[in-house]
């Protein structure tokens, strides 16, 4: 999967991924990657069927950070669009291919919503 | 129970688990692209009725929505396994039995989608000039089964729309974007012909419900208000609460889309499109010199007193009154439904015929129906697992839901057979003196297959039709050009 340049010496910004199992996993990355693109170059679990053409929803995420989501540009209709069909959908949901990482946006803390359920003990009688 | 789990331990099995997957759209890819993750080794055989593989991202998926078809990338990745095996061009049931093809694999999933379409059950729906839109919706997407529908555009220009899903909000977008638009896209040769030359000026979508109950999404309804020269016909504000702002988010967002509209009325252009709400289809008419559809008379309806007009599941019911519309061509879009398979039940599958789903519980553990046959492993009559087998997809949740809402279930099906499997459960063929599937999967079917007389397609095979039809595609400025019969698919292999 998808490979990323990585950044110049001094300009590395951070960001960090926390699974739905509590992980977290911070990187650092250059200004213009795109939040998909790091979590695939990565081996973070996302799926991005539609390949980041905001078409699907399943690059999901969650800014942790009230500030940090209003730092962030306003998602265009389109995004907001597929928005609309994500599982668990919050107050400050985004869709990790329309993020571009930015000055603004070092530190950025973002939640991977749950897909699927996970099995109980009581799944198996 | 303990027991149990000890008698089928893990460390009893060896060789690698082999399942079986029958459908090769998004709910068997995301099963297979999980399982194959979570059970290292774990080999898939996938079949698939057609030569071409990915189902409804293929004939269904809209043409003019390319990027949602950019999940084939991934199912492309999982195909390339070399634990994974494409047989393309076998229909379970008919070429392969499934009680023959139980013995060579632990666990069968069904992910084989939804073949049939609703109908109404309203007199005249068989009228000339009335189509279902999974027909048609195949016919411009190249389904071999419908490239003759040849649907008549051109005998007038109203066309009716009857449900409101997206489904039929893609009809109305194939029959009002520009043609020129069409062509750039892998939509079919024999529809844009027909479609240039189609009179449809305007599409009326009608549905039984109110505009917060309809279950199209914002997407489908604005891409529909952005064609240029389509107009939208404005609707009865009173359908909608006076201030938007409370509504939830997603309803929210289509109500506002709706009232705001287009800039342009229907005077102002040449073609147009409406939503009607709360009618009901009744019946269909004729003309009588033509013989073909003429009219649909609709009942009104009216919600419930009991209900709130703006709440999702708010109950509408039917008045005296009755409505006539003109409609020059007509289309059923109530939506799909599935099929049993040939077979089922002599594997143990049950199939719910009212629902149109394989009996299951929600992991896609293929279940018994509530005290049924005495070989069931239960002994109080409650739902039990039928061991090894398996679902997802519209055939496991019903005929709704996005490639998301598809992928979420494939991958919680395939969560539970390796959690089943991890666990030392019972799977096909597991008996307690500790007998197991034979292992060879295709190895074991392949003689049968080909006795059938069908010619079995490999990945590779597939990969040679797919640059032939990329290829033509690129000749005629198009993603694809894609082949409208099985015949033709083969003959890029065999000649
Ligand atoms: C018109 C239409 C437009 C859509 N547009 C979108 C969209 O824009 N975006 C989106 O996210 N979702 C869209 N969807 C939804 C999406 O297509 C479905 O969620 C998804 O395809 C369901 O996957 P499935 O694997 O269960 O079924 P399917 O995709 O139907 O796959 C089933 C497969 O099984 C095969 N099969 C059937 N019987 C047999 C047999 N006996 N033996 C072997 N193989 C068999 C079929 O040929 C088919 O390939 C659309 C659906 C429709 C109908
Ligand atoms: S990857 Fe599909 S919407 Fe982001």
């Amino acid at each position: 999967h998808g490979h990323l340049d990585p950044p110049k010496p001094g300009e590395e910004l951070k960001i960090t991924f926390v699974t739905k199992d509590g992980e977290s996993s911070t990187f650092e990355v250059a200004e213009g990657d795109n939040l998909l693109d790091i979590a695939q170059a990565n081996e973070i679990e996302m799926e991005g069927a539609c390949g980041g053409s905001c078409a699907c929803s399943t690059c999901h995420v969650i800014v942790k950070d009230d500030n940090m989501f209003d730092k962030m540009e306003e998602p265009t209709d389109d995004e907001n669009d597929m928005l609309d069909l994500a599982f668990g959908l919050t107050e400050t949901s985004r869709l990790g291919c329309q993020v571009k990482m930015s000055k603004e946006l070092d530190g950025l803390v973002v939640e991977l919503p749950a897909m699927t359920r996970n099995l109980q003990a009581s799944d198996f009688k | 129970t303990p027991l149990s789990q000890h008698a089928y331990s893990t460390t009893a099995r060896h060789g690698p688990f082999r399942l079986a997957i029958i459908g090769s759209g998004p709910a068997g890819f995301y099963t297979a692209h999980k399982l194959m993750k979570s059970v290292q080794n774990a080999t898939v055989d996938m079949y698939e009725q057609l030569p071409v593989p990915y189902g409804l991202v293929r004939f269904g998926v809209a043409p003019d929505h390319p990027e949602v078809k950019n999940c084939e990338n991934t199912f492309e990745e999982v195909a390339a396994s070399e634990r994974f095996n494409y047989i393309g061009n076998v229909k379970v049931g008919q070429h392969l039995h499934l009680r023959d093809m139980k013995p060579h694999y632990d666990a069968i999933l069904f992910s084989y989608g939804a073949s049939e379409d609703r109908k109404l059950g309203i007199p005249g729906e068989d009228l000339p000039g009335v189509y279902s839109a999974r027909d048609f919706v195949g016919w411009y997407n190249g389904l071999p089964e419908f490239r003759d529908l040849n649907p008549d555009l051109q005998s007038g220009d109203q066309a009716v729309v009857i449900g409101q899903g997206n489904v039929a909000l893609d009809v109305a977008r194939i029959l009002l974007t520009p043609v020129d638009t069409l062509r750039k896209t892998d939509i079919s040769t024999h529809a844009l012909e027909t479609l240039s030359a189609s009179k449809i000026k305007s599409v009326n979508i009608v549905g039984r419900r109110g505009p917060m109950q309809a279950s199209f999404t914002n997407k489908e309804a604005r891409e529909l208000m952005n064609i240029p020269d389509v107009s939208f016909a404005p609707v009865d504000r009173s359908l909608f609460p006076s201030e938007l702002k409370k509504l939830p988010r997603v309803q929210r967002r289509i109500a506002e889309t709706i009232v705001k509209g287009t800039q342009t009325t229907p005077d102002d252009t040449s073609k147009s499109w409406a939503l009607t709400f709360l009618h009901a289809p009744k019946s269909m008419h004729s003309d009588t010199t033509t013989n073909r559809i003429a009219n649909i008379e609709f009942t009104k309806g009216v919600f419930s007193p009991d209900s709130d007009p703006y709440a999702k599941d708010a109950r509408v019911s039917a008045t005296t009154e009755t409505m006539m519309l003109p409609a020059s061509v007509a289309f059923r879009s109530i939506g799909y439904k599935s099929a049993p398979l040939p077979g089922l039940s002599d594997i143990g599958v049950s199939f719910n015929e009212k629902l149109g789903m394989i009996h299951a519980d929600s992991w896609g553990r293929v279940q018994t129906p509530p005290s049924s046959s005495p070989e069931v492993i239960s002994n109080d009559g409650a739902p039990a697992h039928v061991h090894g087998l398996y679902c997802a997809g519209w055939v496991k949740r019903g005929p709704t839901g996005v490639i998301l809402s598809t992928m979420a279930d494939a991958f919680e099906s395939a969560d539970v057979i390796a959690a089943d499997w991890q666990r030392g459960q019972p799977f096909l063929n597991t008996t307690s003196d500790g007998a197991q599937s034979t292992g060879l999967g295709w190895d074991g079917v392949k003689d049968a297959i080909i006795e059938s007389g069908t010619r079995p397609v490999s990945w590779a095979d597939w990969k040679r039709i797919d640059a032939v039809e990329r290829e033509k595609g690129k000749a005629l400025g198009k993603e694809r050009e894609k082949f409208v019969s099985v015949e033709d698919m083969l003959r890029v292999l065999d000649g």
